[in-house]
């Protein structure tokens, strides 16, 4: 270019949303396409910085001429495309979505977001009954996949099991755990490449694992806590905060954030420091900064405990 | 990079059944090799070695050699072949054939799915437990466990031995005697073996009638020579004869649709794998029929196997591929072993391998099995299977044509649609498509069993009338009446005895809102307990649904939750109030799970509660 600016030709798509027609880059999901247009759709197991993996079914649209609704998050737009993210097919299956995972799975620390869709659709977690009891550790994991006992259908099964705490920097409370694979792909290819869990089990009894449910110590976990950083609904959660929560100590109102720059090596990753009472409670990293996109290694993450002593 | 284990130690035997696999090993694939590949929803797997795929045969042969799956086994196995222990344990616990602790050297299978039930107006499964007790261990060295449908259904009653050891073997019994068990188990050597099981009622009654079985119960399964004194392999020297390109239009000539349950245009499948630029291409024939009530492909594998290597060739040959994969469920060893002989047989005669009939195409077959999970058969978790991954379905696009098996354009078929393939090369698309009906070219199998005076295999054109193929069949079994019909699975719907005269065409069915699904066609008479038959579909969902996505996952369980309640008078406020949440899940399910198994998990008790079969 003459003028030294690169100019990139993005070609653009024209498609149609709750009526109104607009452009967007080609290639963008439907989910991009209405996010840049300042249309509203709930998600979970979505993340800006992780391989769309549209398994929590939150973000279905209507697309014209689909049989079934689409996972928004995935789908490409193409020209021409008409889709409702309001329908009342939508709707309805974004009630039922939200109903399914609250009547299993212990919802009660997630975004403020996600409880504000709940909220807006009136989400009923006892609307299948009762909730049932958790499970004893470890009786979920082994369950022998294609097997299960049949009860007398008055409670609603759920994933309840006890919190599982095997180390000092984070703790899992698979009661929490919805299945979204964030962690799985956060421990994988899309940040870590350390693979130390995966899914294991079937159906209802699908559960995020190490090999043969083995502690994490033992596991291939180097402790980055990315897995701890993308999780949506605390499944994952620093052991810090979750002692503090247990002691009824924990307040984000309390809680200042100072942005810096990672002492440790020269990568030059940025951490948000959160910090409670003068202590340092959580360290995270900004999603959408761009030599870490949220992600940590174990030094930027945890080594913070000597500033606290 | 290095992975980390649990330094457990595989034992000296474990790692000598290990090896042997491995060793398959020769040199490095250069299409796969040193690449990640990535699983269902694009999450890239660890991939070094590039021989991932040899995971699921190589958990087999531990299975099998050692009875389960240890962790200094699932070690040694995951370093060698490059996958993190964690996605090793991952795929080994997703499988029901597969043990992760160790189990007794015998499991007795028993299926207690809903054709059986219907044979025999009874839990097949009760009587186990009233012999031998609900807990399952039989023995120090034998245990029994339920088992959904194992594909037997024209006998009434199954079970699968699954036989670990040095002289590990498994053996699908069929009809399935607790008295013979127990006599078995006193015995120091199990004697089982497997056998023929040939129903073809039309045999005797109108042997002319039969296209696809014609040969069945005729031809010699295990001999190349007799298949070819039937006419075996005319249809691959046509294909050969006429070229790729006029193969494809004689199968869309012939308006060939799919039967395994899609009903997908063949010729229009088979042409975008071919016209599709990136190599190499991959043929599949989809021999996981685990559908409840199925069981026509294990016939035709059993009886009739070199017109599945026929026509996989012929579909290779159209659509440019030189591998071809045969995927058959984990439950059926007779024909698993006639297969891998007719491949092997074929190998040698110059039928497969380079050079086929001595002209330039090459194209050999690997047989691929299973471990125990309905959804295997659905395609893409079929891909992910062989893969060694997970059989979590994928998401669609892209399609098989696009990226299927490795990544790579793919195409697959059922193993009746390919049989179709040597009908249509033999008369010709044009005259095939004159068969059945304008919109439904050809002919069907159908599975008539439940209670029925002939159960068995039966073949009709399209068109035909549920009840002409009922009268075929001789009827309800003992002059009985007819309660409902189970047409096309548990995938399907219960039809009542007012609509018998739905012609059994894609486009007869679709108007009367049912489907034809694989073929199924249950009889249950006025005796049946229909509750514990609508129940058990139920829980065939809830306990076959791979997990992935959350309608289906819990809609399963939640969909079982509620039947139970009603047949047991427990409900959440009245029985329309239960009604209404019904509908609401079966809708969620339907409108937003990824595949095919969550979108028809609740069709059939639905059609059941339309029905009013359902009482409670």
């Amino acid at each position: 270019m003459s003028n030294g600016v690169a100019v990139s030709i993005q070609r653009t798509v024209k498609i149609t949303v709750n009526g109104s027609e607009f452009t967007a880059p080609e290639g963008s999901t439907i989910l991009q396409a209405c996010r840049s247009e300042g249309l509203e759709i709930p998600t979970l197991c979505y993340l800006e910085n992780l391989t769309p993996v549209n398994t929590c079914r939150l973000c279905m649209v209507e697309v014209q001429g689909s049989r079934t609704l689409v996972p928004s998050c995935s789908r490409k737009i193409e020209p021409g495309m008409v889709v409702n993210t309001e329908s009342d097919r939508v709707q309805a299956s974004r009630k039922m979505v939200l109903e399914l995972l609250a009547s299993s799975v212990d919802m009660s620390i997630v975004s403020d977001e996600l409880s504000e869709w709940m909220e807006r659709h009136q989400v009923d977690k006892e609307r299948f009954g009762p909730q049932a009891l958790p499970a004893q550790l470890g009786e979920r994991e082994t369950t022998h996949a294609g097997h299960h006992v049949r009860g007398d259908g008055t409670l609603a099964a759920t994933v309840f099991e006890p919190v599982k705490i095997d180390n000092d920097q984070y703790v899992r409370d698979y009661s929490r755990c919805v299945l979204c694979y964030r962690c799985v792909e956060a421990c994988g290819t899309d940040a870590q490449n350390t693979f130390a869990i995966a899914l294991g089990g079937r159906g209802f009894e699908a559960h995020i694992t190490t090999e043969y449910d083995v502690p994490l110590p033992e596991s291939a976990c180097v402790y980055c806590g990315n897995c701890v950083a993308v999780c949506p609904t605390n499944a994952l959660m620093f052991k810090i905060e979750h002692d503090m929560r247990q002691a009824q100590t924990w307040d984000e109102s309390r809680q200042t954030l100072t942005r810096t720059i990672c002492p440790y090596c020269g990568v030059g990753c940025n951490l948000e420091i959160h910090a409670q009472d003068n202590k340092i409670v959580k360290v995270t990293s900004p999603l959408d900064h761009d030599v870490t996109s949220g992600m940590l290694c174990v030094k930027g993450r945890f080594g913070f405990e000597f500033i606290n002593s | 990079m290095d992975l980390k284990t649990s330094g457990k130690p595989a034992s000296v035997e474990e790692k000598e059944v290990l090896d042997a696999i491995l060793s398959k090993i020769d040199q490095p694939d250069p299409d796969r090799n040193g690449k990640i590949l990535t699983d269902g929803h694009g999450i890239p797997s660890f991939n070094s070695g590039g021989h991932r795929d040899l995971l699921l045969p190589a958990l087999h042969a531990l299975q099998e050699r050692i009875g389960w799956i240890s962790h200094g086994a699932l070690d040694y196995l995951s370093i060698q072949l490059g996958v993190p222990p964690a996605e090793t344990y991952g795929v080994a616990s997703f499988y029901s054939m597969f043990s992760l602790e160790q189990a007794p050297e015998t499991v007795i299978h028993v299926c207690d799915d809903i054709a059986c039930r219907a044979a025999l107006n009874a839990d097949p499964a009760e009587a186990m437990g009233q012999r031998f007790g609900s807990d399952s261990r039989v023995s120090d060295n034998t245990m029994w466990v339920r088992s959904p449908c194992l594909g037997r259904c024209e006998e009434g009653s199954a079970a699968l031995i699954q036989h670990s050891g040095s002289a590990h073997r498994r053996v699908l019994m069929a009809p399935f005697d607790v008295d013979d068990l127990a006599n078995q188990m006193r015995k120091p050597v199990l004697e089982w073996t497997n056998t023929d099981s040939v129903r073809i009622p039309q045999r005797e009654t109108a042997p002319d009638t039969l296209r696809l079985l014609r040969r069945v119960g005729v031809v010699d399964p295990s001999s190349v020579d007799s298949y070819k004194v039937h006419g075996g392999y005319e249809a691959l020297r046509r294909a050969l004869e006429i070229g790729p390109e006029n193969v494809i239009r004689e199968v869309k000539d012939s308006k060939l649709m799919g039967r395994g349950g899609a009903a997908f245009p063949t010729g229009v499948k088979w042409e975008s794998v071919a016209r599709n630029t990136v190599r190499p291409h991959y043929f599949v024939c989809n021999a996981d029929e685990s559908e409840p009530g199925t069981f026509k492909d294990r016939v035709i594998m059993e009886q009739d196997p070199f017109s599945i290597v026929e026509g996989l060739t012929i579909a290779g040959y159209a659509t440019g591929c030189e591998k071809g994969y045969v995927y058959i469920r984990g439950e059926y060893p007779l024909a698993e072993e006639r297969l891998e002989n007719a491949i092997t047989a074929a190998r040698t005669r110059g039928l497969l391998g380079k050079n086929i009939l001595g002209r330039d195409f090459s194209f050999d077959i690997e047989l691929r099995r299973g471990a125990g999970a309905y959804i295997a058969g659905e395609e893409t978790a079929l891909f992910n299977s062989i893969e060694g991954k997970r059989a979590e379905p994928r998401n669609k696009p892209p399609f098989p044509a696009q990226a299927g098996l490795f990544q790579k354009p793919t195409g697959i078929n059922n193993v009746e649609t390919l049989i179709n393939i040597l009908e249509i090369l033999s008369v010709g698309g044009i005259a095939y498509a004159k068969i059945g009906t304008p919109d439904s070219s050809g002919t069907r199998l159908f599975c008539l069993s439940g209670s029925v005076s002939k159960p068995g295999l039966y073949e009709a054109p399209f068109g035909v009338k549920l009840g002409d193929l009922l009268e075929m069949a001789g009827g309800v079994a003992s002059g009985k009446t007819l309660k409902a019909i189970l047409l096309g699975g548990a995938a399907g719907s219960f039809v009542g005895p007012d609509q018998l005269d739905i012609p059994l065409s894609f486009e007869g069915v679709r108007t009367a809102g049912v489907t034809l699904g694989s073929g199924v066609v249950m009889v249950f008479d006025q005796d049946a307990d229909m509750n514990q038959a609508i129940l058990r579909i139920a829980q065939f969902f809830r306990e076959e649904s791979c997990g992935q996505c959350v309608p289906c996952r819990v809609g399963t369980v939640r969909q079982e939750e509620l039947l139970t309640r009603l047949a047991t008078n427990n409900m959440i406020g009245s029985r329309s109030d239960e009604l209404e949440l019904f509908g609401s899940i079966a809708s969620v399910m339907r409108e937003s799970s990824i595949c095919g198994l969550g979108q028809t998990a609740a069709n059939a008790v639905e059609s059941a509660l339309k029905l009013g079969l359902f009482q409670g």
